[in-house]
Formats: structure tokens, sequence, C-alpha cells
């Protein structure tokens, strides 16, 4: 369909469109017209992506000449074949009625390890090894040396990509990794590097949020990406933890010994070096006597990860002197690990300001904070100088250079903790030397400074005044939507007592003891017993899941369940967890019905749907708080409240209920589908944990469902089911309208807008 | 002889001594009968030949007259004839007619059309199985009544049934831990059982892909099967204590060991070309070729919303949950084999086998897949279908509906006029709303569907029937007015039953009349109709006094129904006599 919101034709590849979606354009091309960034809460199942991506697009259209692009981010892979799906189908629709005018040109982008198609490079196991394998082929002296020597390997791929020169380029489309990698085969250019030329003259690139917010990677890959750009972040509830995360490094025992031998070898190729061929050596001095800058020509299949700070906090000089000389750096990098390892030999828990810890590098390893700084650009160098090819054997000395230099750019927002083991775990000694990032805010600045327009949106950004605290922004738009339903087709309930009648809860008292443990489990039973298809659970963590799932077990309750459905469980094995899903989802499609086992803050809970079939009831087990005691933690919430005024107990219930609320709302796709959750934990039922809960459960939460037991909660799931299986009017019939079709929206624009808002 | 029938005289004696009736001895292909000379004798005969098992002779120049002995179930008839060219002739025909008796369905399925052999069979197998289908097709085909494909189309569920029950449906893979393998140990002394059934030992080779290779490798060359499963027995002991360290130091002992020990290396391989295949919106290891933040030792390594993992001895280590996940997935790919796994050559076929399964295309599904999955259900165009989905609201609503249009159909004399034209624009449309009004203008809504009168007749009708039963029948409820009948009654009424509701079926299948062969094969209906229906006018005159009220009692919706079939033949033919331009579809 195809209507106007305020001047702008949005093309909308659907014949209906629910109201809120419609909303949700206007106030997005409100905020795009003010050129202001914005944060839109929609329930999950509402159709966000394609309202966005319609919105968005069409936007464009209606100015030819905006160079506007739009970098779309998700958190996942998956997520990102989904968006690009959707995107598809939306292409499709406007180029049927707009012809070749509507041409874009969209694409994924992701690592070496999905978009790769050589197949030697490809038999690695993991990324590094991948994107270590690729260097291996393409680095600019190995392909120098290929030149000459044709027994030397290199990759045909990139060969021929490189050889096609300008004219390697891809046409107009949409483009899945999977495409791309088509695409790459049959011509024999290299993906990877086709789709990062690409990415300048895109007009909409869809790729991890990482590459944005993690500067390791954004200035590499997003670097010349324009002002004009509206970014989005979908579902970004957790944006802030990725936030910290991208600025956050830890040192272990294994790092430094592994920082060890990265040394020890560098050292001898150093050796080799001045041996052979000491004008390298004395050209890279030189080089860094007048500063860093060299970076920007090198060719970019050299390009390596960058330094893990801020490019505004990098320092724009020449790199002090006494690192300048190979040896030099390298005995400087002795001592700093010899330095660390000693810290990490401690009996108690250390808490430390980056301030103080470089006056104590200073004291002890005699390493000022200048040094530090430079610490990553110079190993860098020295890598790039002894032309080292295989840099995921390097990660270790690597880590240890992020962490100098972080703790030397940054006085503000950080610290450094040492913990002798983990607390859970205390009879197991692992030390740890992290420098912790507490302000998510640091990480995301220049991406609010650089682009025009940056959308925050997800299901569940209750409280929506929290984030823009959180991460030192103002919106221009902060709107929260609510869901328009045709009939209640989500049933959300609190389940605070066992059959036995007795609380439920995962709180840390109750949750090992055995009635608690008999009482999730019979009502998982009893739950199978009734409900169609699939069951997810989700958990409040992984050693709470191992342990439960083991005793149910031992006392049969596992067996019986596994009597009436399939149970597949998320492990921390990627791939083991990938195949269970797959294996879910065969046995939801083949009727058979399944359960899955999963973790909130887990993978799994992160971005796969359980929409339809694949999921008629959620059972979250417990509210999943975050290890309390975890000093980290506790750093951060100080910090928290020194910074923000955010209360510990507020940030902490938040947390919990925005992911006790991501967990659930995976259940529901579109108005068609239903679903029902169950919040099983007494704790749900008081009204400071609930009410964190975003308006579009709560909505649905009636006031006799907050205090329920296993048998009543089991009544009302056969009744929602039986209501659900009846036939119903998919346009909500005679009251509001929760569907809209072109006609309705062209009588909406006449009548005013004021009707339809809500 | 093909003519049909043999007629002799002949006495028939009850038993070898009796010195016989005379009468008269006819044989058709399908029945004897027997008919006195004397009326008032009660030893008249009329039989089936299915009836009849076997048939003897007594032999020519033997001293014994020429008897025919017919054997049925508990006892026999026999007949002596005048001669034994007499009983020669008697005897092939008897013989004929039992063994066409067999056979005579496939006979005719032959020369009325083609069926494969099996269906044939089917057909046969059906009606020697069930006598009373046996005798409504020997009643309706055979008198040409209906034709044999007639007979069979009403019968299609009774066919597909039985095809179904060939395809019987598989025992799939049971979907439960192996349990009963748990070691179970009785406290007192230091020993541990283990129980061990075929149906284990499958699944163990199923769950467990190295356990099966390993089998294979050392069973009988290296180890007997005993010692095999002993070591496999021991290893699950360990492995059950929990303790990876132990785990680990026993399988560097014992290089056997190990291999039960150690994860599964042939599910890996399978995982990792599995994972290939995976569907793009769920692969999660994709995920980690983005992840730059999780480095080695990047990120925020222990924050406690993140559980640390116990990496160390992993490799002795396989937890309960990944066994959970292999057993999904084994009930998923199902069972290959029943349960002739006794034999480990076969189950090595069926290793290599469900290897090539796995490897097809299914690239272009994934694909057609993603995007079905993208698609919002209901924010797409609902109609473009050829039906209107069915929408119940209110239940008493769609039934009246229903009903009205039930009744308009009954009365088909307008209605169906206006049927036909459906197409009409708007002003036909407004043009025939205004002639419909005006015509109920003219002759008012029509009357109450009964007459009140009729109801009440009914009602009591109904009423009387009940208490005059239940006056008749006494106490048991399993009693029918039919039990008071006598045999023969009842079983002619049964039959006349059974076939009348045959007939009836076909009669009202075939209308609406849209092709000749149906205008024909109502004719014979309506003829069959017709004489069943006197035959029932027989019955209930033939009926003794006290019975008959009886017997009319059970007649009498008979022949209502048939009646009915009757009144709307003649209706038909009316009409379709009376109008002079026929619709379409009419003949």
């Amino acid at each position: 369909m195809k209507f106007e919101i305020e001047g702008i034709t949005v093309y909308f590849p659907y014949d209906n469109i629910y109201p809120e979606q419609f909303s949700y354009m206007v106030e997005l091309k409100r905020a795009l017209d003010a050129k202001g960034h914005c944060l839109l809460e929609m329930p999950t199942g509402t159709g966000k992506t394609i309202a966005l991506l319609s919105l968005i697009t069409s936007y464009v259209l209606s100015k030819p000449n905006s160079p506007l692009k739009l970098l779309y981010c998700t958190r996942t892979v998956h997520e990102m074949e989904k968006t690009l799906a959707e995107l598809r189908l939306l292409h499709d629709y406007q180029l049927r009625h707009l012809g070749p005018a509507a041409k874009i040109l969209a694409l994924g982008l992701s690592s070496r390890k999905n978009l790769c198609v050589n197949p030697r490079v490809l038999a690695a196991e993991n990324r590094d090894s991948v994107d270590a394998g690729c260097r291996k082929l393409t680095a600019s002296w190995v392909r120098a040396l290929a030149a000459e020597n044709p027994a030397v390997p290199s990759c045909e791929f990139f060969e021929q990509y490189e050889r096609a020169g300008s004219s390697a380029v891809l046409p107009p489309g949409v483009y899945t990794l999977q495409d791309l990698r088509a695409y790459g085969k049959e011509k024999g250019w290299c993906p990877y590097y086709l789709a990062r030329h690409m990415v300048q003259f895109a007009n909409v690139v869809v790729y991890s949020y990482q590459y944005l917010l993690d500067p390791k990677v954004a200035s590499i890959i997003s670097k010349e990406m324009q002002k004009e750009s509206v970014v989005v972040f979908d579902e970004a509830h957790n944006i802030d933890n990725v936030c910290i995360e991208a600025l956050s490094v830890s040192v272990r025992r294994q790092t430094i010994e592994g920082a060890r031998r990265n040394l020890t070898r560098m050292r001898q190729d150093i050796d080799k070096f001045k041996a052979t061929d000491a004008g390298r050596l004395r050209a890279e001095y030189n080089r860094l006597v007048e500063g860093l800058a060299l970076r920007g020509d090198l060719p970019a299949t050299d390009g390596w990860l960058a330094n893990p700070a801020l490019p505004d906090d990098i320092l724009k000089e020449a790199v002090p002197g006494n690192i300048r000389r190979a040896e030099h750096f390298i005995h400087v990098l002795r001592r700093l690990v010899q330095y660390l390892e000693g810290r990490l030999d401690t009996e108690n828990v250390e808490k430390e300001s980056p301030v103080s810890f470089v006056v104590s590098i200073l004291n002890h390893a005699g390493i000022d904070q200048k040094a530090l700084k430079f610490c990553y650009d110079r190993l860098h160098s020295l890598m790039m100088t002894l032309e080292i090819t295989d840099t995921d054997e390097f990660l270790h000395i690597q880590t240890i250079c992020d962490f100098a230099t972080l703790v030397g750019t940054y006085a503000r927002g950080f610290s450094i903790i040492i913990e002798p083991f983990d607390e859970r775990m205390p009879h197991i000694p692992d030390p740890v030397l992290q420098l912790c990032c507490h302000d998510a805010s640091l990480a995301i600045k220049p991406v609010f400074e650089r682009f025009q327009s940056v959308v925050i949106t997800s299901g569940t950004l209750s409280p929506i005044d929290l984030y823009p605290r959180l991460l030192n922004f103002n919106p221009v738009v902060s709107r929260s939507f609510t869901m328009s339903l045709t009939r209640d087709c989500i049933c959300p309930m609190v389940l605070t007592r066992g059959s036995d009648q007795l609380p439920v809860s995962t709180k840390f008292d109750m949750r090992s003891d055995l009635g608690v443990v008999r009482n999730y489990g019979r009502l998982l039973l009893e739950m199978a017993s009734v409900v169609p298809d699939g069951i997810v659970c989700f958990f409040v963590s992984y050693s709470y899941m191992d342990g439960i799932v083991n005793t149910w077990n031992e006392n049969g309750i596992l067996q019986e369940i596994m009597q009436h459905k399939l149970v597949f469980i998320e492990t921390q094995d990627v791939v083991e967890t990938t195949l269970a899903l797959d294996n879910y989802r065969k046995a939801c499609d083949c009727g058979r019905g399944a359960i899955f086992f999963s973790v909130a803050r887990g993978k799994v809970a992160e971005g796969i749907d359980f929409d339809r079939h694949y999921g008629r009831l959620v059972i979250m087990f417990g509210v999943p708080f975050q290890y309390t005691l975890s000093k980290i933690l506790l750093a951060r919430l100080e910090y928290l409240r020194d910074t923000f005024q955010i209360k510990e107990g507020d940030f902490l219930t938040f947390d919990a209920l925005r992911q006790a609320a991501q967990c659930v709302g995976r259940v529901i796709r579109s108005k068609a589908d239903y679903g029902m959750m169950i919040f099983a934990d007494k704790r749900y039922s008081r009204h400071d944990k609930r009410s964190k809960l975003p308006s579009w459960i709560l909505s649905h939460l009636h006031d006799a469902h907050l205090n329920l037991s296993t048998d009543m909660a089991l009544h009302i799931a056969r009744d929602f089911l039986r209501k659900m299986a009846q036939p119903y009017d998919k346009t909500g019939g005679t009251g509001r309208k929760t569907l809209l079709s072109q006609e309705d929206l062209e009588k909406m624009a006449v009548s005013g807008m004021d009707d339809m808002m809500f | 002889m093909s003519s049909g029938q043999v007629v002799k005289c002949a006495k028939y004696k009850i038993n070898v001594k009796h010195p016989g009736t005379p009468g008269i001895l006819k044989l058709t292909p399908d029945k004897f009968t027997f008919r006195p000379n004397d009326p008032t004798s009660t030893n008249k005969l009329d039989l089936d030949f299915r009836f009849i098992t076997t048939h003897k002779v007594t032999k020519e120049g033997s001293n014994k007259p020429p008897w025919l002995n017919l054997t049925h179930a508990n006892g026999s008839y026999i007949f002596e004839l005048e001669s034994f060219a007499d009983l020669h002739l008697c005897r092939e025909f008897v013989g004929i007619a039992l063994s066409k008796h067999v056979h005579a369905e496939a006979t005719k399925v032959i020369s009325e059309e083609q069926l494969s052999a099996a269906e044939m069979n089917l057909r046969i197998k059906l009606l020697q199985e069930d006598s009373k289908l046996q005798r409504l097709h020997k009643e309706l085909v055979a008198s040409g009544q209906l034709t044999e494909s007639e007979f069979w189309a009403t019968k299609k569920k009774l066919l597909d049934q039985d095809e179904s029950r060939k395809l019987k449906q598989r025992i799939g893979f049971k979907n439960s831990l192996i349990y009963d393998s748990k070691p179970m140990s009785d406290g007192r002394i230091n020993m541990v059982k283990f129980q061990f059934t075929p149906e284990i030992k499958y699944q163990i080779f199923a769950l467990k892909p190295a356990v099966h290779q390993a089998f294979l490798n050392f069973v009988p060359s290296k180890m007997s099967e005993v010692d095999f499963w002993n070591k496999y027995f021991k290893a699950e002991y360990i492995h059950s204590t929990k303790n990876a360290v132990a785990a680990a130091a026993e399988a560097a002992e014992d290089e056997d060991l190990a291999v039960f020990l150690k994860d599964d290396e042939i599910l890996e391989i399978e995982a990792r070309k599995k994972i290939r295949r995976v569907d793009p919106t769920l692969d999660m290891e994709a995920d980690q070729g983005d992840d730059y933040t999780h480095l080695p030792d990047h990120g925020i390594f222990r924050d406690g919303s993140k559980d640390t993992s116990e990496a160390q001895n992993s490799m002795y280590k396989r937890t309960l949950l990944q066994d959970l996940n292999r057993q999904g997935a084994v009930v998923l790919e199902g069972k290959t084999l029943d349960m002739e796994m006794e034999h480990p050559r076969i189950a090595a076929e069926i290793l290599a086998r469900r290897k090539q399964e796995s490897d097809g295309v299914v690239d272009e599904g994934r694909q057609n897949r993603i995007s079905k999955m993208t698609l919002i259900e209901d924010l797409q165009a609902q109609d473009n279908h050829p039906y209107a989905p069915l929408c119940i609201k209110d239940p008493r609503d769609y039934f009246d509906s229903q009903q009205a249009n039930a009744i308009k159909t009954l009365d088909d004399s307008q209605t169906r006029m206006e049927q036909m034209i459906c197409s009409l624009g708007s002003e036909e449309a407004y043009g025939s709303l205004r002639a419909s009004i005006s015509k109920i203008k003219t002759t008012g809504l029509r009357d109450p569907l009964f007459s009140p009168e009729v109801a009440l007749k009914v009602l009591s009708g109904l009423t009387k029937n009940i208490s005059s039963a239940k006056y008749h029948l006494g106490k048991s409820s399993q009693e029918s007015v039919l039990d008071i009948l006598p045999n023969t009654t009842k079983e002619k009424l049964l039959d006349h039953w059974v076939c009348s509701q045959e007939l009836l079926r076909h009669f009202w299948s075939s209308y609406p009349i849209t092709t000749q062969s149906l205008v024909n094969k109502t004719q014979r209906l309506k003829d069959s109709i017709s004489q069943i229906y006197s035959k029932l006018e027989e019955i209930k005159k033939s009926a003794g006094s006290d019975l008959r009220h009886h017997v009319s009692l059970v007649v009498h919706p008979m022949q209502q129904a048939l009646d009915a079939a009757l009144l709307h033949y003649e209706a038909d033919i009316r009409k379709r006599n009376a109008r002079g331009k026929k619709p379409n579809g009419f003949v």
C-alpha cells in the first residue's frame, strides 16, 4: 500500500498496516525532519523493522538529492539475515511500484568468517584464525612475494577482485551474506573485500552493533560513513552493556603466559631482521619520529583491528622516544607484563582507579602514561614491520597493549578490579585483572556526535527515561507505543505458588529448596500436557539450569516431561545450541512438540524468535537478577549512583525486568499470533518489580492473574488456548480499528490524525 | 447350463434312514429349493449355496441309490434322485455353483472395468470377510440394479481404510533417556548392576555413534561382545560418578575405555556438517564471527551476568544437557529400522545410509522458508480465496442461516433459476430484488415449515411407538421389536432394510441429475425401490395377526423412506417434462 505522511509518500509492502506502525512512522519521520536522535519503544510482534525500513527508504526516495544513508545495526548475524529478508520484500514492492528509480544497494556486512569463500581459509575453526588465514594469503608483502614466486600461495578470489579494479562493483539489489558469497563465487571476487568496498556506496548497510560501537572495529569499517546517515540500533535494550563491554579488557594468567611467548618470538624476529634487513627497522624508526599518521595509506588487507580507544581520544603526535626502537618497546612490554603478573598474584580483591594504577605502573615498572597510551599503535606498527601474518597467535600481547592504551587514555568511568578467584567457586584459583568501563555513554558518544540521526528502538525500553541518562544524549522524540489488539492474544500470568500452594522463587535462599525445584518441574510438566507445539523456558543462569535439570532428571520429572515433548537445551557451545534450536523448530513443525530450555541473558534470549507454533508458552523461572555480589557490578552501581543519581536497587530491578520482558516478548510476532507468558516467581507479584515491565505486557496482566498457583494457571491456560483457537475478525470489527487499509488511512488524512493516536 | 437352473424330481431325506419326501429339487446358480409334492409337508427347503461347504454323491455301481449329499455347517441335506444321470447333472451343477460362489466376484469384476489386480483382490477379500456385504452385493449387483462400480463407489471408505491399514504407522524412537541402564546398586555389596536389552542396545547405538563404531571395529576381532559391553558399562559407571579426573585417569590407562569416555568425534563431524545447513535466522555460530568484544580477554569477563565455564577436563565431561539434545535429535531422525538390531552389520549399513540421506539440496528450501517467515501474515490482503473463511461468532445465527439455505434448495422450483444467474450487474440485482419483493407482496411469506397438525401427528406416533414397545419388551433394553418376530421374517426384514438403505443412498446421491447415465441410474433404482416396497408390503400382509402391528411398526419407517424417494422421483420427472427451456447443467 501507498500512503502519505506529512508530504512523504510511504511505500509499505503489505495491504494493511497496524495503527501503531503508522504512528511509529509518523514519529520517526518527525525525528528525521528534525535531524535529531530518537528513542522508540514498540512491542514485539508489531512489525517494527518493516515500519522502520519502509519509512526511511521512502524518506530517501522522496528526497532524491539527499545523500541519506541507512546504517542498520543488529545485535546478531541472524537478525541481520531477518532484516535483510524484510528489506528485500520491501525493495521488491518498491520496484514494482516505482520502477528502476527505487533501485538501491543494500548489503549485510560481517567478518571474514561469514563472508569468505576461499575453502582453504574457511577450514579454520574460529574467527581469528580465519582472519589470520586471510592475512597469510593477502597481506601486501605476501602478495609481493607471490608475484615473484608462484610457489607462494595467494588467494585467487582476492587477486581476481584486485585485477577487476574499479569495475568490481555490486549491481543494485539487496544482498544477504549468502547472496554476497554466491555473487563472489560466481564472479570469482572476494566477497569480503567487495562488501567492504561497497559499503561506501550502499544505501543501506546492515551490520553488527560493534562495527559502530567498538572502536577497534569501527575505525576500520565505519570510518568513512558520511554524517547524513541514519543509524538504527534495533533491539537496543542491551545497548548500554554492549557499549561497556566494547571498552573493557581483562587479563588472566593465560594472557600473561601467551604475551610472554609473543614477546619472545618478536624478539627473535627483530634479531633476524637486524641481521638481514636492518634498513627496514630503521625506516620504521624514522616513520615513528614523524608520527603515526602513516596508517592511512596502508592497503586494506594489511589492516588489523584498530586502536581500542575512541578516535577523539587518540593523541595525534609522535610516539614517545623511549618506545620508538623496536627492542626498547619489547623491553617496555616485558616490564609491563611482569608488573601485571605481580599484581595478579594477590590474595584479596583489589579495586583501583586508572589514575592510581598508572601511577603505580610508573613507580614499579617505570612506564609513564604517555608510553602506555601509545602501546597499541606501536605494537601495530611493529607487527607490520616484522611482517607477521599469523595474527591469531598474537592476540595475547594485543590484549596487553589494549589494556595499556585504555588505562593510559581514560581517567574517568573506569576501574581496575583484581580478583583472585570467582566468588561462586572459591576453591578454584583463577586470578583476573579487569579493566572495566562503567560509563556506557563513552563508547556511543562518537556515534551521537557524528551522525545526524540515531534511532534507538526495541520492544523493551521501559522505563524509557532511563536510557537517555545512561547513554547521555538528548532525544528529540522519545515515545513508547502500546499495542492495539484485535483480541487478547497474549496472556501474561504471575505464578507465585506451586501445586502444593507453597511459594516458588529463585531467591538465593530458596533456589536450592527441593520443594521449589519440584514445583517448578510440576508446573512445566502440567503445562507440557496442555500446551500444543512449542514451549520455551528461561532460567536465571546456566548453573541454575544445569542444576535444576539434573534434579528433575533424578526425581523422574524430566522423564515424564519427555513423554509429552522433546527436550532441547541451550548450552554454552554455540554450535550445539544452534543445532538444538534447529531440531526444536523441526519438532514443532512436524507436530511432535518440544520444549526449549534457555537462559535469560544468554545468546538465545537475545535474538531468537519463538513466534507462532515455535512458542505458545514461555515460562520465566525466577527473576533474572545479575549476580549482585560481583565486584564489577558493584563498582558500576556505585558509578551510576554518583554520576547519574540512579539508585542501585532501581537499576538492578530495571535490568532484571528488561531481561525478563525480553525473554517473554519473543513469542509474539504478529497480531494473528498468540502466546502465554508465565512469570514463575513470587517476587513478580510485588508492585515495585512488576511495574518495571513494559506497558504492553502490563496492560494484559489482569489483576486476577497476579497471584496464581499451578492448578489455576493450568485452568487459565486451557481457557486461553480454547479461546485463541476460534476464528476472529482480523480488522478488529466494530470497535477501534486494529488493522488499517489504504482507504482508512486516506480517510484519516482528511479528518485529521487526532482520532487514531493512542 | 448357464441358462441357470436344473429342475429334477427328487426325494428329500432328513437322514439316511428317512424314507424321503418326494418333491421337486430346483437348482439355480445361487441356491437350491425343494418343494415337496405334498404342500402340507414341512420339509420345504430354500437355501443358498454359500451355506453348503461340500457336496458328495454316491458312486455309480455301488449298492446305494443315487444320493446327492450337500453338507452344511451342522448337518447335511440328502436328496435321492431318480437316476444316476440326473445325479451327474446335479453334481456338475452343484460343483460349478459352489466353486463359482467363491469366485463369483472375480469374474464379474473383470468384465466390468479394468481394475488393478490388487484392488480386485481387495474387493474380493472384503466380500469374503463380510457376509452381509456379500449378500448385499449379490442382491444389488448380481440382479443388475447397480453396476459394480456404482456399488463400490459408496464403499470408498472401506477400500481406503484397508489401504491405510497396510501402511501401518511405524513406531518411532523412544523418547526416554537410557534409563534402564542406570546403575543400580543395592548398597550392601560392592557391585553395580546394569540392565541390558536389545532395545537399549539399539538406543545406545543410535545415540552414540562412537560406541557403535567401536563395536563394529572391536567385535568380534578384538574382544567378545560380552567384554565389549562390560567395558562400555564400566565407562558409563565412571561417568555417572561425575568424576572427570578419574575418568581421565582411567582413559589414560585403557585406550579402549577411552573411546567411551571421550567426546564423540563422529557427532562433532556431523554437527559441523549440519551447521552449514541450518536456517540462517537461527545461526548463532555466525555471530561469533562478528563478536569483536569477546576476543579472548576482551569485554567484561566476570560480572555475574555470565557464568564462568569450567573448561578444565571438559574432554571427559559429557553433560546431561548434551545427552538431552542428542536424544531429541535422534528421536526426530526417527527409527531407521525396527528391532532387527541384533546384527551389527545391519546397523553399519544404517549408519551409512543415514549419512547419504543427509546430503541433499536444502539451500533453496531454506531460502523459501526465510522469505515466508518474514511475511507478517495478518497484514497481507486476506481475500483472493475462492472461499470465505468459516467464521462463526454466534452458533445460533449460523445454524439459522444454514437452515434457510437448506429450505431453499429443497424447494427448487423458483430458486434454482435465481441461482443460475449469479454474476449480475447492480442494475439487474436491483431489478431482481424488486421482483422478489413484489412477489412476496402478492403471495405472502411462505407458510411455516410444518403445519401444527402434522407435527402433532408425528409426535404422537413416535410416543405411541415408544410406549408400546416398552410395554411389549419388558425390562431388557437389549431386546427390540425384531426379537419378537419369527426368525425368517426378521432376517428378511433385515435384508430388506440393508438393501433399501443402500438403494436409497445411491438414489439420493444421484441427485441433482446432470448426465444421462444418472437418469438411467435413477430409473433403475426407482424400479428396485418399488420392488422392495412391494416386498415389504407382502411381509406386512403375511405376518400373523398378533405380530402384524409390530411388523408394520418396523416396516413403516422403511416404507416412508422409500415413499419419499419415489415421490421425489415422480416430482422430478414431472418437472423435467414440464419445463420447456432447461437451465444449464440439466439433462
